[in-house]
């Protein structure tokens, strides 16, 4: 047992810091520090940043672009990412539809998938999601009907998150009717410029607009982009669902609004000191550094691990990383709100937008009660915070 | 970065675990508990002969070189096992104090001794009015020519009562709560002047309260610094914490086994109460709060090697938080789930309950390390 970084992992930990304060663009270094959001033109600038560098799909096989790193490697990487406030690749190429092509594709979806993938030339979406098919996902009803060289698709996605943006939609539909449940489930992925496809946005409570509808009617899609086997899909969203495993307890971002609002804190004036002077502030910020702390030791436990295993195998620990990482990411937008105070009530979504207008108190308020409604989200998606005990309990308690 | 054992660690840890299931069966375990030490001289040996009493002794006083690792391997085991005997008091709390600061004629003297199994250490240092702050001493220390004389009272001295040798702390220079001034002194429990009033602790356990009313030691029995025996004091309990972090992990892993095997035989509506999602949620929850203690006991251990106090005791005073936190909700969770049978002597879920809360107490609870780590600037300070 030994918990430490080797020298060797310590020099490249400061070569990537080093990288990543050198090359990220002065405008994304100001949307960070203000908490503003990224929008699709930065994310593909840096992506493509970190492409030319080589570091965009470390995590990929070496012959498809990845790096060969180990997952210690990997995971100081992907911290050292997360603490910079750069960011965060877009998962839904790079972590979900890369590796299932990966995995399950066949030559030519590689060849022409892998490559815009890890270069963000082609955004993609996740069509998983139905108004009747959540946590209970296998009761999705998005049915596609062989018709020659085509499926046609019919149905209806939802929670879609920036289908307005995306090039290509990954999508899970019902190849056979007459199968059970699980089975008759395919994997398609669908070029979202395919005539029937109608995008409708879906306000969320911060006032943002993230998650969309997706209509499908009468969808051609070439046989061609079928992943793997026809009704075999089902295996390969269980494999996306467990493969974004370390990356979800998403600690170095935490660590990053940490800090933030420490400084924060020690400027907004309580009383005769500072918020972070406030007993009660500190003692709450405490306690989440400590759990992080416990998280970070949990998700290295994890990383460690990972040397070990088989590639690809989900460790069901990484529950773990998923139930509290998020339940931390949640405490700590809610510690922001709250040493905002009266500052975090102007509602300004102009702000998050580019505008020009000055903002209404400090310019770092206007996010801070968005981003507090928009974080409930992270206990629902990726499977729900619920769907993560049910998984704890069966896969590993034997319940 | 690696948290697995070594193939000799994992030896280690197979041997002490047979040991301690051959002897701690539950009724066996009562019986101990029941006798007049309140622990088994018989374990104890056995403890002696696996080398375990000298674990991190130079082999010069017939240690066997194990580190925090080895310690953190015994303790959990122990954790399982609910086992009574005195190695925090003696092994970890007396000879960590004797390996950092006495002299090498008192080691000679005194840890050979405790290797064999023949020498029981406690640590007189708690006192009425001290609560968890370690620099608040009243207990007081003078010369009288080449001796000391120490007056005062000491509580909840663990296993007080059955140690040959105590370790008291007492304030030879200054005022009741200055850093500086105290010494640690080496008592024979039996000199005269010394009163114990030995009693069972919440958890089964012993301990004792401690006067001592003119008691006259000589001047080898001042160990280390006699006005400056603090840093030690800080450094072994902290040791102590990375000890009791490691043992509650281990109390805790067997309360859950314990009870998810219960909610998987136990049927009410005709149905295993472990198929009722209520049930499952909450042994998910309990097994998240165990893998987050194990992981902060595993930073404690590694944080005792490290050179920076200042830097070793926030991460060992965090670890102290979460094994305080995951100990009462796993603690009272165990019993929630037992339902009325938890509520029952002769279940042991009570027992580790118990054991739980006691460790919870011990060198200051979690609000406590919470309050004097955010005072001091957070775990993460700029």
């Amino acid at each position: 047992m030994d918990l430490r970084f080797t020298s060797d992992e310590l020099a490249f930990r400061a070569e990537v810091r080093g990288f990543i304060a050198a090359a990220l663009p002065e405008p994304l270094r100001t949307k960070a520090a203000l908490g503003r959001p990224f929008s699709k033109d930065d994310v593909v600038a840096w992506t493509r940043i970190l492409n030319a560098k080589g570091w965009a799909v470390p995590h990929w096989p070496v012959e498809r672009g990845g790096t060969g790193w180990d997952p210690v490697r990997q995971y100081i990487f992907l911290d050292a990412l997360q603490q910079s406030g750069a960011p965060q690749m877009l998962s839904f190429g790079v972590n979900m539809v890369g590796p299932v092509i990966i995995a399950f594709g066949n030559e030519a979806q590689k060849r022409r998938f892998l490559p815009r993938i890890a270069n963000l030339d082609d955004w993609w979406c996740q069509g998983f999601s139905e108004p009747g098919a959540g946590s209970d996902l296998a009761s999705l009803r998005t049915a596609a009907r062989r018709d020659g060289g085509h499926y046609v698709v019919n149905g209806q996605k939802t929670w879609t998150t920036f289908a307005q943006h995306a090039d290509w939609m990954f999508c899970l539909v019902r190849t056979d009717p007459a199968a059970k449940k699980q089975k008759g489930i395919s994997f398609l992925l669908v070029d979202m410029r395919t005539p029937g496809i109608t995008v409708r946005p879906i306000q969320t409570i911060d006032g943002g607009f993230e998650i969309n509808e997706v209509f499908l009617d009468d969808v051609r899609v070439p046989v061609e982009n079928l992943v793997g086997a026809e009704n075999e899909g089902w295996d390969y969203a269980k494999f996306l669902l467990g493969n974004e495993r370390t990356g979800i307890a998403r600690v170095g971002q935490t660590k990053e609004w940490l800090r933030r609002i420490r400084r924060i804190a020690a400027q907004e004036r309580d009383g005769e000191g500072t918020m972070l002077d406030n007993r009660r502030f500190r003692e709450r910020l405490t306690a989440i550094e400590v759990e992080l702390k416990a998280l970070e030791m949990t998700l290295l436990r994890v990383v460690a691990g990972e040397r070990k295993s088989e590639r690809g195998k989900p460790d069901p620990v990484s529950s773990i990383l998923k139930l509290k990482g998020s339940e931390l990411q949640q405490a700590t937008t809610e510690l922001l709100l709250e040493v905002a105070g009266p500052h975090a009530l102007p509602w300004q979504p102009q702000q998050e937008d580019g505008w020009n207008e000055p903002p209404i108190g400090p310019d770092w308020a206007a996010t801070v009660a968005p981003s507090y409604f928009n974080h409930r989200k992270v206990s629902i998606y990726g499977g729900s915070n619920e769907i993560q005990r049910n998984i704890i309990a069966k896969a590993i308690l034997g319940l | 970065m690696d948290f697995d054992l070594s193939e000799e660690q994992s030896l280690f840890k197979d041997v002490i675990g047979r040991l301690l299931a051959g002897h701690y069966a539950f009724a066996q375990r009562d019986t101990y508990a029941r006798s007049e030490t309140g622990w088994s001289r018989e374990v104890w040996s056995r403890l002696a002969e696996m080398g375990l009493l000298a674990l991190s002794f130079d082999a010069a006083h017939g240690g066997s070189g194990g580190g925090p690792v080895e310690t953190m391997i015994a303790m959990e085991e122990f954790g399982r096992a609910l086992a009574l005997e005195p190695y925090l008091a003696t092994v970890v709390l007396g000879a960590g104090l004797l390996r950092h600061c006495a002299s090498a004629e008192q080691k000679s003297s005194l840890l050979p001794r405790v290797a064999s199994g023949g020498l029981i250490l406690a640590f007189a240092h708690t006192e009425r009015q001290s609560r968890y702050d370690l620099h608040d001493v009243a207990c007081r220390a003078r010369r009288d020519g080449g001796a000391w004389i120490l007056d005062g009272e000491k509580m909840v001295v663990l296993h007080g009562d059955s140690a040959d040798v105590l370790l008291v702390t007492a304030r030879t220079a200054g005022g009741r709560r200055d850093r500086g001034g105290i010494g640690l002194f080496a008592v024979d429990a039996g000199a005269d002047g010394v009163t114990r009033r030995g009693y069972a602790t919440q958890d089964g356990r012993r301990a004792a309260h401690v006067a001592l009313a003119n008691v006259r030691v000589d001047a080898v029995a001042a160990l280390g610094d006699p006005e400056g025996a603090l840093p030690v004091v800080e450094r072994v309990v902290d040791e102590a914490m990375a000890a009791l972090a490691a043992e509650a992990v281990g109390v805790m892993l067997a309360l859950h086994a314990q009870t998810v095997d219960h909610l998987r035989t136990r049927r009410q509506f005709g149905a295993a109460i472990g198929s009722f999602q209520a049930l499952q949620h909450r042994a998910a929850d309990m097994y998240v709060a165990v893998e987050q203690a194990r992981s902060m006991a595993m930073l404690a251990t590694m944080m005792v090697a490290e050179s920076d106090h200042l830097l070793r005791h926030r991460h060992i005073a965090a670890a102290k938080i979460q094994i305080g936190r995951s100990g009462r909700f796993v603690g009272q969770q165990a019993i929630q789930l037992h339902g009325g049978i938890g509520m029952t002597a002769e279940c042991k879920a009570g027992h580790a309950f118990k054991r739980l809360t006691t460790i919870d107490t011990l060198f200051g609870d979690a609000d406590h390390h919470l309050c004097r780590l955010a005072a001091s600037g957070g775990l993460e300070p700029d």
